[in-house]
């Protein structure tokens, strides 16, 4: 090995931990997010077939969505404490003219009527989720969150968590834009 | 008397009010009676991850999509359906991080070459040191 070889190997330590320090600092700039982003935007409704949680006859059904009319597919539960945060946004929605169907999660049609007695009640229909069975087969994985649906009852998109109230304005337009 | 009320709402943790109160689907806890298919379905649940406490497999996971998914393999391994067709499932709601168990594709051949690859340069470079002290 030349002497000048030899200069130049002894920055490669150097230059490693460079490069280490600016992968750390990037993930503390930036920081990791953990949420799974559901596979089925951009593809057909899953099929499913839920009892109403308002206990009359009437089913909440996949091929309903397919009306011509785009809709917000709102997962919930009312012993989901975000869920709370989110009913004055889904209200201002509705208020909006927006279509807002709800599939509870794991609940009981009893908690969930004091609970819209409690927040106020968006839901044109609610499906009763017992098994989580709807959620997973649309790549949901918590409460709340919210699909748009289009009027050909194709998933356009997901939103993660509870509609915040900076988040209603972007939701409005998305919604119109699937008309 | 108001001292007391404070105490016991120290005691009694706020968060057991945010969770589900329906008890769990039957099969998330319940092995399946055939053992060849109780099997199949545990190889599966070991292999998928849970989405809510990542970097858990479902099968170690005691959160309640955990369970609801551990049930939904159980019901359908015992309907006679494939594990790799579940996970199939899986993947094309989650995506691919849900799966534990890397398919062979143009994106991830690199994580089944590396392995080879290193080996092959250890050996090339245990042969330049052998010779070397041979030749010494």
């Amino acid at each position: 090995m030349t002497l000048r070889t030899v200069r130049i190997l002894l920055w490669l330590p150097l230059a490693a931990f460079l490069l280490i320090l600016a992968l750390v600092a990037g993930g503390l700039i930036k920081p990791h997010d953990a949420a799974i982003r559901s596979q089925m935007v951009g593809r057909p409704l899953p099929a499913f077939d839920l009892a109403s949680a308002r206990g009359d006859a009437t089913r909440i059904r996949a091929q309903g969505f397919a009306d011509g009319k785009p809709r917000l597919l709102n997962f919930f539960a009312s012993w989901c404490i975000p869920c709370v945060g989110e009913a004055p946004q889904l209200l201002a929605l509705k208020r909006a003219g927006v279509a807002i169907e709800g599939i509870a999660v794991r609940d009981r049609p009893a908690d969930l009527a004091a609970f819209l007695q409690q927040n106020g009640d968006p839901y044109e229909r609610i499906g009763l989720d017992d098994s989580s069975g709807v959620q997973m087969a649309l790549g949901s994985s918590g409460v709340p969150e919210t699909f748009l649906i289009d009027g050909r009852g194709i998933v356009r998109s997901q939103h993660i968590g509870a509609i915040g109230p900076q988040d209603v304005g972007d939701m409005l337009a998305a919604v119109r834009a699937a008309q | 008397m108001r001292q007391l009320l404070a105490l016991a709402l120290l005691v009694v943790p706020v968060a057991l009010y945010a969770d589900p109160v329906m008890a769990p689907e039957p099969l998330s806890y319940t092995q399946l009676p055939d053992p060849a298919a109780e099997a199949r379905a545990q190889a599966l649940m070991q292999t998928i991850r849970c989405v809510v406490c990542q970097g858990q497999s479902i099968a170690d996971s005691d959160a309640d999509l955990a369970g609801d998914m551990r049930a939904i393999i159980r019901q359908r391994i015992a309907a006679g359906e494939k594990p790799e067709a579940i996970r199939a499932w899986m993947i094309a709601r989650y995506g691919r991080w849900v799966s534990y168990k890397p398919p062979l594709d143009p994106l991830t051949w690199p994580l089944w070459a590396a392995p080879v690859v290193l080996v092959a340069i250890g050996l090339l470079i245990a042969r330049g040191t052998l010779r070397r002290r041979r030749a010494a």
